[in-house]
């Protein structure tokens, strides 16, 4: 049977260990750090697990709606590509901060990058 | 059978509990549907959750049966609520005794009613009269004091405080509510470096933490930094410095963060965060406990995860003070 993304990246526990990496590196990164100051930093981490447990190939629910509905009040404060890249270039550093192969990172990267047009209300 | 909101909802095999009111027609609100994102968290008042469905929550979340309804097949009956409703309990207690800490503040111990379950930490909220009640937080320990202690700041105008320091005594009969929160120890780790910061009455939920953790046999580093503009707020040196005599793994710093007082050569000179952080560089591995303004517990908070400590790892208290309407 073989593995699937998810697994191979390390599964649950990989997300576990990705979230506070990721959520810091967002937080200490001014291109985007600015949409998450009203947020509770809980609950978003919370939301944060659920992204990256659906990056990499995990099991999740999320439908291009729940995207697009979570994302709206950030379209109207001016969320764009550019920021959307800053998001995905921070995922792509925390992967390989946990030393996981770039073929991997590459379908964990297609994964996120295939939320661009929901997130951005297109 | 689930209950909630004095309704009876059957559910069937292996369904979810968030199924099962959502079939009902009852909202919850929710997002992943997968039990990551926590949207749909609720909380068992009757009957325990399969721990299947906490898996990613706070240890002080499950100690107090929250668990995340998309995820949760319930395996016997349980009666739940959301997160956010109150069961609306209130107790009758007594004042036994109440004492001044400093000019502004005012210790306060009352009887533990009968079937009183809390945690060090937690907050209450005690009544003046009916419908006219201030949350305080807790700064007793359940398995060593007979008593809930509290620690009441007079704030100026204020409908509660005033009435505590000036109307309340010894033998008066009180009310008050059930304990509530997150922000407590919980055993487990008991090598993990523990760092408490707190302004102000913060103090008090800190204290009891810290107080029940070094009971519970904690061995990691336990370090308080407690913070206040003045001297005033510095209170409970006496009690502190009785722990550290008794507990090598404890140690404490009182930061005054006003203009330098050349007199006072005992405090430390800063804000507590501040001097934490600076003590304290890497806070990986770190568990950490906050308590103070909501400004200042959200840029602790923050400051904390950023030089390394896990976001399941800290434990905030804010102290909001209400408003005049």
């Amino acid at each position: 049977m073989s593995d699937t993304l998810y697994d191979k990246i390390g599964g649950e526990a990989a997300v576990d260990a990705a979230v506070d990496i990721f959520y810091r590196k967002v937080l200490a990164d001014d291109r985007i750090s600015s949409f998450f100051d009203d947020v509770d930093m809980e609950h978003q981490a919370a939301k944060q697990k659920a992204f990256l447990t659906m990056a990499f190939g995990g099991p999740h629910n999320y439908t291009g709606k729940d995207m697009r509905d979570g994302h709206a009040h950030l379209v109207e404060r001016g969320l764009n590509d550019s920021h959307f890249d800053a998001v995905m270039e921070n995922l792509g550093a925390t992967l390989k901060e946990l030393n996981v192969p770039d073929e991997l990172i590459a379908q964990a990267a297609a994964i996120a990058e295939s939320t661009r047009a929901d997130v951005l209300g297109r | 059978m689930i209950r909630f909101e004095g309704k009876a909802y059957d559910s069937k095999d292996n369904e979810t509990v968030l199924d099962c009111l959502e079939r009902n027609g009852v909202s919850v609100p929710c997002s992943c549907r997968s039990g990551i994102c926590q949207a749909c968290l609720m909380r068992a008042t009757d009957g325990k959750p399969p721990s299947s469905a906490q898996k990613g929550l706070k240890p002080s979340l499950v100690s107090q049966n929250y668990f995340m309804s998309c995820s949760c097949v319930a395996s016997q009956d349980l009666e739940i609520s959301f997160p956010a409703s109150t069961t609306g309990l209130v107790f009758s207690s007594k004042v036994l005794n109440k004492c001044k800490l400093s000019d502004e503040i005012v210790r306060v111990r009352l009887q533990r009613p009968d079937n009183y379950e809390y945690f060090s930490g937690q907050y209450l909220t005690l009544y003046k009269k009916k419908g006219l009640g201030r949350n305080y937080s807790i700064a007793s320990v359940p398995d060593r004091d007979g008593f809930l202690e509290l620690h009441i700041r007079r704030v100026p105008g204020g409908a509660v405080s005033n009435w505590a320091h000036d109307q309340l005594h010894e033998g008066d009969e009180i009310s008050i509510g059930h304990a509530i929160g997150n922000c407590f120890y919980v055993a487990g780790h008991p090598t993990q470096p523990l760092l408490l910061i707190g302004t102000g009455c913060g103090l008090a939920p800190l204290a009891g933490i810290l107080q029940a953790a070094l009971l519970q046999g904690h061995q990691g580093d336990v370090k308080l930094y407690h913070g206040s503009r003045s001297v005033q707020g510095l209170y409970l040196s006496d009690s502190l410095e009785g722990v550290r005599q008794q507990y090598p793994n404890f140690s404490y710093s009182q930061c005054l963060s006003a203009k330098k007082h050349d007199t006072q050569t005992s405090f430390r000179h800063g804000r507590a965060t501040d001097l934490a952080l600076q003590d304290n560089p890497d806070l990986t591995g770190w568990r950490v406990f906050i308590c103070g303004t909501t400004d200042m517990v959200k840029a602790t908070k923050k400051a904390v995860f950023l030089t390394g400590a896990s976001m399941q790892d800290i434990y905030c208290d804010e102290f909001v003070q209400t408003k005049f309407c």
